[in-house]
């Protein structure tokens, strides 16, 4: 099947208006009639399930947490950006177009990207009239501050807690279409497989996590918003639900994956500290506004940080990037965090960490200036590492945070199965190979509030399908065939549990499959990652019965997928035989370490048909550029 | 660390449930109360026993979907902090902790340490919003606002909606967690067209769900891991008389009486 990425014609800055003056409409009083199904209530999801009840259609979402409210959107601290130019800096929607398409390491869509930097006003305005309490000025107007990679101010932000604020805007918005009895949200539901009739996506079998039942929903449309997958890593910032199963089911169903290799690991984590961690926790990257990274010059440095004199300390993004400094994009920052630690001069126990240090920030701004701004982070530090952020410095470290891949969508955020709609951070997206700071949240209300309401329009409008009820034949097949893989599961009574299967994939893709890739690395993880596969369904103990609450059954699924999910994330990794934002293979960089593209060979997006037992398929979108001239991506 | 651990272990919503003992060894103080709880749930897989059912997420303080009473405490007894981002070193070695579900009519158990908590979604369903439809809105700068409102707003909004507040509630009342959703939104100009309705919506959603009064005892800020603040309760029954005021006022214009 041809990549049809039906990017609408004419110059990239009128795309958007063009396509919403010419696509086709449902009328008022038909959107009754179609049924959409929205799995995941996160910024994409609840945005979208929300405002399309709004418009009149009858919508039922989905989410495997207790509420809707709780989807891991809410964790997200900075902030979120959008071209207002309050600041009267020099923004614009361009900028924030390019910045975007650089910090992607010119892969991404043009056309996406420059619609989603159009958005982004849109999205603000709807926030603040929802309620949304972003920060202020004394005078009462909008507050910016600057992100990661960007130079200028255009990030909004309430406090330490934006994603929870614009996910309550959200969550809100949507509860008060349940109580209008215009959305239905399942919660404890997690989907489990997608059913395709006729080559369109007709609904979800689910299964009820409290009573264990399997139960299949049908509608017109499926809009699958169910986040990334940093999970295969076992260590990441996502919350321990998060999973890649929606997605990848989907896929093994016929939608392909695209650039699954894409995965950011976000430089101001808090460090690991035993194996017991079930979690890597994330600090804002605002911190980078005022803190300076640094390590020691020498190797195997036993000093406190408090003894080692200015001379001997090296602030090495500041040293390698003085116009960006600390504020360097993650990809960057994080490579480097790894490098300096490579060498020897890695901070804390095990070597892997280096300083966030405040030191000069609190004598230039004072104390409670600080404490003002970054205040809960200081707090959730010392809670987690039992040290004081303000008397010394902080101890950071890369992790796995988020995946600019996903599975692959058109202009119209429609997978190559028609019916199948993907939004946020679960299709591939407008990030490229790297995702700026404060982009994520943009991105996802932008596809839940201001896109899909048009392109779903669309596609309802231009396409004629009968109703399906849940007695239909392929309903009844993949409920029986969910049921099987869940006895199949319980049946093994092996000796791993599913939580080691998991950290062993998840070590295995990190030391491989991390921040810094080689061939050898990557064919050493399929060979590793297809063996543990096949012993886990021979070896795995999952304890209880099917039609229960069995928190150790819904682990094991989420981890088998994980694993074959995995080694797909490996294969991506080495066929892309080149440097670009988040992926780094080390045979393709310059003599100072930069990541280098090689344009002629992989200037495009790399789409994944699966193709049951036999390897995958990979098919290629060529990616053009016809506004922004690619460049080498330099931040020096 | 080695621990005792005595736990309520419950089938399902309808079965009886009973305290169960467990011990977890080789505990590091490193580890989060979830964490050791993870390791004792390893420990019973490998034998064969299923493991302890608990809520969790996000597992940073910030979803609102981890739970516990621990010895008693809502969310274990250090203050400000969730279940997930309490740490073992807050605890000593040969430690007995008694591991309960959040209690309150409202939350049925469904099972061991899982409740229900589904209620909270219909409060806010009842009303916990700003009645605006996506698009149209005006420019985000046009309405100033003053930045001690917001930041009063924000700290009302902080509120993650785990329940600890019911839970540690003598009358099992929600009134901090209504009063947190109606202190963000009455605080903002936003809030205000739908302010009357919604303080008496919420309030009734409320009490149907059969949450308790509130009596000022004040648990529920000292069990918020947020730190609510029990100023926006009084704020509540302000905005609650007031309302009731309110639509004694319009219901008598519209109907033509008084």
């Amino acid at each position: 099947m041809p990549l049809e990425s039906n990017i609408p014609p004419g110059p990239v800055a009128e795309k958007w208006t063009r396509y919403r003056s010419e696509c086709k409409l449902v009328n008022p009083a038909n959107k009754r009639k179609f049924k959409v199904l929205v799995v995941g209530t996160g910024l994409a999801g609840g945005a979208a399930a929300a405002t399309l009840a709004e418009l009149g259609y009858q919508v039922e979402a989905f989410c495997y947490q207790d509420s809707p409210r709780r989807a891991h959107s809410i964790a997200a601290q900075g902030g979120i950006n959008a071209a207002k130019n309050y600041q009267n800096d020099g923004d614009s929607v361009y900028r924030l177009f390019y910045d975007t398409i650089k910090g992607g390491d010119f892969r991404a869509r043009e056309s996406n990207v420059h619609r989603l930097a159009e958005t982004s006003v849109q999205i603000i305005d709807q926030c603040v009239a929802q309620g949304v309490p972003f920060a202020r000025e004394y005078g009462g107007l909008l507050a910016n501050r600057s992100f990661g990679g960007a130079q200028v101010s255009r990030t909004f932000y309430c406090r330490g807690q934006t994603g929870q604020q614009l996910m309550l805007g959200a969550y809100q918005a949507l509860c008060r279409q349940v109580g209008y009895g215009k959305v239905k949200v399942r919660s404890r539901c997690e989907m489990v497989d997608l059913i395709v009739v006729d080559g369109r996506a007709r609904g979800i079998v689910v299964r009820d996590l409290v009573n264990g039942k399997i139960e299949s929903h049908t509608g017109d449309a499926v809009l699958l918003c169910t986040g990334g997958y940093s999970n295969a890593f076992f260590l990441s910032t996502n919350a321990a639900g998060c999973n890649v199963t929606a997605t990848y089911r989907a896929h093994k169903r016929g939608a392909y994956f695209a650039n699954p290799c894409y995965t950011q690991i976000h430089p101001t984590c808090i460090p690991v500290s035993g194996d017991h961690q079930s979690k890597l926790t994330l600090m804002s990257e605002s911190l980078r506004n005022d803190g300076r990274i640094w390590v020691p010059k020498k190797a195997g440095e036993t000093r406190r940080s408090a003894d080692i004199p200015e001379s001997e300390r090296d602030y090495y993004l500041e040293r390698k990037y003085p116009s960006y400094g600390n504020l360097a994009p993650r990809d960057i920052a994080s490579r480097a965090a790894k490098e300096v630690c490579d060498e020897g001069r890695g901070v804390g126990s095990g070597g892997r960490g280096v300083y966030l240090d405040f030191a000069e920030a609190i004598k230039r701004d004072s104390r409670s200036r600080i404490q003002d701004k970054y205040g809960n982070l200081f707090d959730m530090y010392e809670n987690i590492t039992g040290e004081n952020g303000y008397e010394q410095p902080m101890r950071i470290y890369p992790a796995p945070h988020y995946t600019m891949g996903g599975l692959w969508v058109d202009y119209n955020l429609m997978s190559n199965v028609p019916g199948l709609f993907v939004l946020g951070e679960a299709n591939f997206s407008d990030h490229g190979a790297n995702r700026l700071g404060a982009s994520a949240l943009m991105q996802g209300l932008a596809d839940g509030y201001f896109i899909i309401p048009y392109t779903l329009a669309n596609y309802f409008a231009s396409t004629k399908q009968d109703r399906i009820s849940t007695d239909h034949a392929e309903c009844k097949r993949l409920e029986q065939e969910t049921d099987a893989q869940v006895k199949k599961l319980l049946s093994i009574k092996g000796k791993k549990t599913a939580v080691e299967y998991h950290r062993e994939v998840g070590r295995l893709l990190w030391d491989n499959c991390g921040m810094a890739r080689s061939k050898e690395s990557l064919e050493t993880a399929i060979s590793k990652i297809h063996g543990l596969r096949s012993e886990f369904w021979e070896n795995v103990n999952v304890p209880g019965t099917a039609l229960d609450l069995n928190v150790g059954l819904e682990r094991a699924w989420r981890v088998a997928d994980f694993m074959e999910f995995g080694e797909l994330m490996a294969r991506d990794a080495l066929a892309r035989d080149e440097s670009c934002g988040g992926h780094f293979r080390v045979e393709h960089q310059y003599p100072d370490g930069e990541a280098k593209r090689d344009d002629e060979r992989f200037m495009h997006v790399a789409a994944w048909e699966y193709q049951g037992t036999k390897d995958p398929v990979r098919h290629i979108e060529p990616l053009e550029y016809e506004k922004v001239k690619p460049s080498v991506r330099s931040y020096k | 660390m080695n621990l005792t651990l005595n736990v309520w272990r419950q089938k399902d919503r309808n079965a009886a449930g009973r305290m169960e003992t467990y011990k977890a060894s080789h505990i590091s103080p490193d580890m989060s109360f979830l964490e050791m709880l993870d390791v004792v749930n390893e420990d019973l897989i490998k034998t064969g026993k299923e493991p302890i059912a608990f809520d969790h997420d996000c597992r940073e303080g910030i979803c609102g979907m981890c739970s516990l009473m621990i010895n008693g405490m809502a969310h274990g007894p250090e203050r400000a902090t969730a279940t997930c981002q309490l740490h073992m070193r807050k605890f000593r070695d040969g430690d007995e902790i008694t591991i309960e579900p959040f209690r309150a009519r409202a939350f049925p158990v469904l099972r061991d340490l899982v409740t229900d908590r589904g209620a909270l979604d219909r409060i806010v369903q009842a009303g916990g919003f700003v009645g605006v439809n996506t698009g149209g809105a005006p420019d985000g700068n046009e309405i100033p606002i003053p930045r001690e409102r917001q930041e009063t707003a924000m700290d009302a909004a902080a509120c993650i909606g785990c329940g600890a507040c019911v839970a540690a509630c003598k009358n099992a009342s929600a009134m901090l967690y209504v009063s947190a959703k109606v202190g963000h939104l009455v605080n903002l100009p936003q809030g205000q067209p739908e302010r009357q309705q919604r303080v008496r919506a919420m309030v009734a959603q409320h009490d149907h769900e059969g949450f308790g009064h509130c009596t000022n005892q004040y648990e529920c800020q000292a069990a918020c891991p947020k730190e609510i603040s029990v100023g926006f309760i009084a704020q509540l029954n302000r905005e609650y008389l007031h309302s009731s005021f309110g639509f004694a006022e319009r219901e008598d214009s519209s109907t033509g009486v008084g």
